[in-house]
């Protein structure tokens, strides 16, 4: 192996390892605010490329109508809770935000040919379908049983991820797709030649990671949000709402999801179901930081993503193997390092 | 009696089936029947034990793969191949097992998300399992002579090792290990202070699980007389767990159920929503995915108790049989020292919780621990019954160093406790409960429980609970759910369960607290008697009337130390103690 072929598969490593850190930190994220075990992260990736990928096509994504039906079910879950506890005021409020918002973002992309717009419009539409699917779906698969145990939690999670798959299936088909790339550049740095689109996903990645950084500590809902991951019944007593919290950590899990997604579209082709093992090496990195830390778990994310581009290279037959059962001697080293307390469920 | 007629009419069913049904529904009924298998080792996993695996699909494979591999390359008789994939499975679940266990309850089902996606890969990719292909040419087992080759003669060999394994199920579930295993659910803190030992129960448990799935894949094979990857992948994994919630994951009937509600509504949803949505696609995982959110938000049993509900069982009066008495420890010498804590320290960070605690206790005596709330006296049983072991200082249980034990090493030697916040297991019987605190005075272990060769050490272990709680008297509660008891009882049960493990030393956090004037009354008697028969009581209480009756030293602690120690009537006039403690009698009202 040459210089030539480790830096190119460095490159490779690097960008989807920068993507599993993406992943890796809004799964980290939803545990600690809310327990959940988010399986179905890697879902919203596909979400976000898939749906971009069929506005360029010109189509109207299967997200749009998720969205809509999501949102109706929520507003009749919202609506019927305001009328049991008499609070009607908050009904046009819910109407708008959960019917009227996605039949506006509808009747938008009814009305224009959304192929002919430009890139980063597309973009944005896309993450204004996939991203308030997040929050919709904590609030109606997992807000009414937020007391449940771990375990019971992760069922859910499996079982959303289950039903998602089937909804990717039936909105984008079998086949699989890629976007236009965000820029065909490319730089020559000695004999390796360094694509833009990799450099873009590596600066993107760094961008929301600081972006979300500034969001926890300079901002009222990033604090609440760490409030609550730090201690759950602490932050209730100072009168932040755990539904809300939850939302909002599903709102972020989606938005990063979706981000990444469009982010790889252009690089990979991305099925309905490609997401799931996307999600899991994200995963695998959250687990090497222990479901805790930040930081090392986006190490061991690029750590993830360089083992994978080189096993790929020397064993591509058993790239997942090997991925996979990376995740055995970092569960035996934490099992072997940490004194495990007992949580009372 | 009607319940049983149903059973003998579900029987009869399965064994007159094959003769009247068309070959599609013996084979559905087979796939039920292996599904089955899976899923009951699942239901005590998750259901029983509190643990979960979506791997078991990769189970399923080692069993499958290991006997189309030995059986077509090398030609071993597919009998000898059985005992070969039990093995694999075996090491390989313990090896899981080992390393997930130890650590958060979420570690095992995430591990096995990974191993069944590895697993998955490996058998596609490996050339001498066939790769994707597979591997076929399998050869048809045969049984006393006869080939078992037809769909209708597999599926009495299916059924009846599914209908084995229930049976050896309910009797491990019935039995001293069985209790052990179901006491997981309620956390490992109180199990492990009865003395179980809660990884190996674990492990033991995920074990066993494997290996019905390992059994399973094993059938599997030779009914299908080829091997490929896709029904080992995680996706099916997945589907076995899914069976496990529907069908009712605290029931063994739950998990027959839910293979046969499963594996029926794919057969018919993959008939119709490609042609309802006009596309072709495994689109019933939509509806498997919101049947399964639903399932937990309204009915988290699973559908078997709400099968039940219509066949209400006739109140059936269990009856203790009579049973040799169990061997009991010699107690110590009454007077001697049983307990002796010297300089105890227990920080949490930069809380030091107790500091510097001395304290002993004497066989024949009742020693109590009082101080305001937050003085640090749970912790302080904590530090001593081994749950939360104490930072420096030395902690000594009949002359022997313990501070370094584990809590059931301690609870071996003879000490045993109450909680503050009651640990029963709310579904469980009181007599149940009281049992497990009999776990160490047993040895049977769970291969004798599963043959029922240990009945007779059961039905001491029973006799012996029952005695306990006539001895605390909640005999009329014996056979009631402990959750349906008032707290106040639900303490003295906990009494009764300490007690059942024949201790020389008995721990208890608050035993009065919730009990009328009359139950008080009744649970000084007791512990009189105790103390009269040589055991030594540590006690916390806040009543002080109760404390100041019954105990015959006192050490009262404030800010985690010692503020004084003494008789009852010298503690009551210390001065520093009225200042700190009683000194607020007026705002003190309560105690």
């Amino acid at each position: 192996m040459d210089l030539q072929i480790v830096l190119l598969l460095g490159q490779d490593g690097i960008t989807s390892g920068a993507i599993y850190a993406l992943l890796a930190l809004a799964l980290v994220l939803v545990f600690a605010v809310t327990r959940v075990i988010f399986i179905p992260q890697g879902e919203f990736v596909a979400f976000g490329a898939l749906t971009l990928s069929s506005l360029q096509a010109g189509k109207l994504p299967g997200t749009l109508w998720l969205l809509i039906g999501l949102g109706a079910a929520v507003a009749f879950a919202d609506i019927s809770w305001a009328l049991r506890h008499h609070k009607m005021r908050r009904v046009p409020l819910i109407l708008f935000y959960n019917c009227g918002v996605p039949i506006l973002l509808a009747g938008y992309l009814l009305a224009v040919s959304p192929a002919t717009l430009p890139q980063p419009v597309q973009v944005a539409l896309t993450l204004a379908m996939v991203v308030p699917i997040g929050a919709m779906i904590y609030r109606l698969a997992y807000q009414p049983i937020a007391e449940a145990s771990v375990l019971m939690l992760l069922i859910v999670s499996v079982a959303v991820h289950v039903a998602l798959i089937g909804l990717g299936l039936l909105f984008f088909g079998a086949e699989g797709s890629r976007t236009t790339p965000f820029t065909d550049m490319s730089f020559q740095i000695g004999d390796a030649v360094l694509q833009g689109q990799t450099v873009l996903v590596v600066v993107a990645s760094l961008v929301l990671i600081v972006a979300l950084y500034f969001y926890f500590e300079r901002t009222i809902y990033g604090k609440a949000l760490r409030a609550t991951a730090m201690n759950r019944t602490g932050a209730r007593l100072m009168g932040i709402s755990a539904n809300l919290a939850g939302r909002l950590s599903f709102m972020l899990a989606a938005l990063i999801g979706a981000f990444s997604g469009v982010l790889i579209a252009p690089i990979t082709t991305i099925y309905y179901d490609s997401g799931f093992l996307i999600g899991l090496k994200g995963f695998v990195g959250a687990i090497i930081g222990g479901l805790a830390s930040y930081p090392i778990a986006a190490a061991g994310a690029i750590l993830v993503g360089l083992l994978e581009s080189f096993s790929s290279f020397y064993a591509s037959a058993f790239k997942e193997v090997i991925v996979f059962t990376l995740i055995i001697p970092v569960l035996l080293w934490r099992s072997l390092t940490s004194r495990h307390v007992e949580e009372e469920e | 009696m009607r319940n049983r007629l149903l059973l003998g009419a579900f029987l009869a069913a399965l064994a007159l089936g094959p003769l009247v049904l068309p070959e599609f529904t013996i084979t559905l009924l087979n796939y039920i029947g292996l599904y089955a298998m899976v899923a009951l080792g699942l239901v005590l996993l998750t259901g029983v034990g509190g643990l979960t695996s979506f791997g078991q699909a990769a189970f399923v494979g080692i069993g499958a793969y290991t006997t189309a591999y030995l059986t077509t390359v090398h030609g071993v008789s597919p009998w000898l191949t059985l005992p070969a994939a039990l093995a694999i499975t075996a090491a390989v679940a313990l090896f899981l097992g080992f390393i997930t266990l130890r650590m958060g309850g979420h570690y095992l089902p995430l591990g096995t998300i990974a191993w069944g996606i590895s697993l998955y890969f490996l058998f596609g990719n490996v050339d001498f399992l066939g790769g994707y292909t597979g591997i076929t040419g399998i050869p048809a087992l045969s049984l006393l002579g006869l080939e078992v080759k037809s769909g209708r003669e597999f599926y009495y060999l299916i059924w009846a090792m599914l209908l084995l394994l229930v049976l050896t199920t309910r009797n491990l579930l019935d039995s001293r290990e069985g209790r052990a295993i179901r006491a997981l659910k309620g956390g490992s803190l109180m199990a492990e202070a009865m003395g179980v030992n809660t990884p190996r129960a674990k492990i033991i448990v995920f074990t066993v699980a494997a290996l019905y799935a390992c059994l399973s894949g094993w059938l599997y094979a030779h009914l299908q007389r080829f091997v490929n990857p896709t029904p080992f992948s995680l996706s099916q994994g997945i589907e076995f767990l899914f069976m496990v919630v529907v069908g009712g994951a605290g029931h063994v009937w739950g998990a027959i159920l839910g293979a046969g509600v499963i594996t029926i509504l794919k057969q018919w949803l993959q008939d119709w929503l490609p042609r309802l949505l006009g596309q072709s696609g495994n689109f019933e995982v939509i509806v498997f995915g919101l049947l399964m959110i639903l399932v937990l938000h309204r009915a988290r049993e699973g559908l078997w108790p709400l099968l039940l509900r219509l066949f209400p069982a006739q109140a059936t009066r269990p009856r203790v049989a009579e049973a040799e008495p169990l061997a009991r420890r010699t107690l110590p010498d009454n007077g001697s020292v049983l307990l002796e804590v010297n300089n105890a320290t227990k920080r949490f960070g930069g809380l030091v919780a107790n500091d510097d605690m001395s304290l002993t206790v004497r066989a024949g005596e009742v020693m109590a621990l009082i101080g305001p709330n937050g003085a640090g006296k749970t912790t302080m049983f904590n530090a001593i019954s081994g749950i939360s072991p104490v930072s420096s200082g030395e902690v000594r249980f009949l002359g022997e160093r313990v501070e370094g034990l584990t809590a059931r090493d301690i609870a071996r030697r003879g000490m045993s406790r109450t909680f503050q916040h009651v640990r029963l297991l709310p579904a469980m019987s009181v007599l149940e409960n009281v049992a497990i605190g009999a776990h160490l005075r047993g040895r049977r272990n769970f291969l004798h429980a599963a043959c029922r060769t240990e009945r007779k050490e059961e039905a001491c272990l029973l006799h012996e609970a029952a005695l306990q709680i006539e001895r605390c008297g909640l005999a009329e509660h014996m056979y009631e759910a402990a959750g349906s008891l008032p707290l106040g009882k639900q303490r003295i049960v906990e009494i009764a369960r300490a007690l059942a493990a024949d201790p020389c030393l008995l721990l208890l956090d608050e035993p009065a607290a919730g009990l009328r004037y009359l139950e008080k009354k009744a649970l000084g008697e007791l512990l009189r008697r105790l103390r009269h028969e040589g055991m030594g009581i540590l006690l916390v209480e806040h009543d002080m009337d109760f404390v100041m009756g019954l105990a015959d030293r006192v050490v009262v602690m404030e800010f985690g130390q010692k503020l004084a120690e003494g008789l009852p009537e010298e503690v009551q006039r210390n001065p520093a103690v009225l200042e700190a403690y009683l000194g607020g009698v007026d705002e003190h009202d309560g105690y």
